[in-house]
């Protein structure tokens, strides 16, 4: 038998022993550890303020860790600072590249950053008194999906080039380059403690990786299309992802797999987008039918929308202290609710 | 060792499956009432699902307030306000 063939047999048997390992340790499903839960009460959130601003579809958004200021990006080549409080913008930040898929906010509040289909991401100084383009993050060979800030010297990155990477904003070169998916790396999100991320991606696969050693630790299975959207739970040991098979699902790290899927027979559209509330009990997600669902997490029961866009929710954003949520959409506008 | 680059990628496979599979799982029954336990601990303060504290109204629309005085007397007059 040759060494491919080999390898092969190797590898189905490891994969079959995984399954196995997982199976031993659903002794029970989450919706029925769950049923001696409350259920969540009916969620009727209102558009408290509209955003208008942008003059063409909204890509994306982040909050400030002041849970005040926010950053957006839309394709008519602008990254706006709003004032959520007021609703004014703070800030214009005109683009290179109007084709803008992320962007972010540093902790400090000092940084922005976006990138898009140039390939680059690009990091933007709030501080000075013209805002100035601190660095071009120039390596990938696929458009810049996602974008977060550990701090204000290392940027995480995800790419459709199917690479995560880490980079060092001083030298503007990438520290660890993140290898195991076959598709398109699509979204991102840091753990609480920093040490980890998990990345989504169009293999349909989720993967949990260590900042520091460029591992993939595990890998969660269970989607059938792209992955577009991610969130670590709020306490670290869960993950959230949405995806094109128009379902969102709960993968729990330590027990290794997927604990819930939050689906619903009415539902065809992909899912764009998703928030969680700061306790982690409701999820808020963006679909391509202009709605922003609320999925009860723990009963995996829908229990509110958030309706009021024009046209698909492609972000959606609960600050840190979790007194609201912000929706945008390629209606051109963001919505915050509560 | 093969320079053949299938085979190299097959190695890291299998590699990269050997670590997946010497991951420690718990039960779900624990994680899940972890999970359980850290909502319903923080549910208190979740605005998103139960409410925005009384006293702050961040996000309220700004409210207009007209002050109406007549006056009574020489230096009587009452207020009237307008919410």
């Amino acid at each position: 038998m040759g060494e491919m063939e080999q390898m092969k047999k190797e590898a189905e048997a490891l994969k079959t022993q995984i399954e196995a390992a997982r199976k031993a340790a659903h002794d029970t499903d989450m919706a029925s550890a769950a049923s001696g839960v409350a259920p969540a009460p009916r969620v009727q959130l209102k558009t408290r303020r509209t955003l208008k601003g942008h003059l063409a579809k909204i890509y994306a958004m982040h909050w400030c860790t002041d849970n005040r200021l926010m950053v957006s990006a839309s394709q008519d080549g602008k990254l706006l600072i709003w004032d959520s409080h007021t609703g004014n913008k703070v800030n214009a930040v005109p683009l290179k590249s109007s084709w803008v898929m992320t962007c972010a906010y540093a902790p400090s509040g000092n940084l922005v950053a976006s990138g898009g289909l140039d390939n680059m991401c690009t990091v933007y100084n709030l501080k000075t008194p013209v805002i100035k383009t601190v660095k071009e993050l120039d390596a990938h060979t696929g458009y810049l999906s996602c974008a977060r800030f550990l701090s204000d010297t290392e940027v995480l990155t995800a790419s459709g080039d199917t690479t995560c990477a880490l980079w060092d904003l001083e030298t503007g070169k990438q520290k660890t380059v993140f290898l195991n998916h076959v598709g398109d790396c699509m979204c991102l999100s840091l753990s609480p403690d920093m040490n980890s991320f998990v990345s989504g991606a169009c293999d349909s696969l989720a993967k949990l990786w260590d900042i520091r050693d460029g591992q993939c630790k595990q890998t969660f299975l269970g989607h059938t299309s792209d992955i577009n959207a991610i969130s670590f739970y709020p306490g670290g040991n869960a993950i959230i992802t949405g995806s094109d098979d128009c379902t969102c699902k709960m993968y729990d790290l330590r027990a290794d797999q997927e604990l819930i899927t939050y689906q619903d027979a009415a539902l065809n559209s992909g899912v764009t987008s998703l928030a969680l509330s700061m306790s982690g009990r409701l999820i808020f997600a963006g679909y391509d039918d202009f709605n922003c669902n609320i999925w009860d997490s723990l009963k995996g029961e829908k229990v509110g929308v958030l309706s009021g866009h024009d046209n698909r929710v492609s972000c959606t954003g609960v600050p840190p202290d979790g007194m609201c949520v912000c929706t945008g959409s390629w209606d051109s506008f963001l919505k915050i609710w509560n | 060792m093969s320079s053949n680059p299938s085979l190299t990628t097959m190695k890291r496979t299998v590699e990269q499956l050997k670590l997946e599979a010497s991951v420690e799982r718990i039960k779900v029954s624990q994680a899940a009432a972890d999970l359980q336990q850290y909502c319903l601990q923080n549910a208190g303060k979740d605005a998103l699902l139960f409410g925005v504290p009384i006293g702050s109204k961040l996000f309220r629309e700004p409210r207009s307030c007209a002050l109406l005085f007549i006056q009574l007397s020489d230096d009587a007059y009452i207020s009237i306000s307008k919410n």
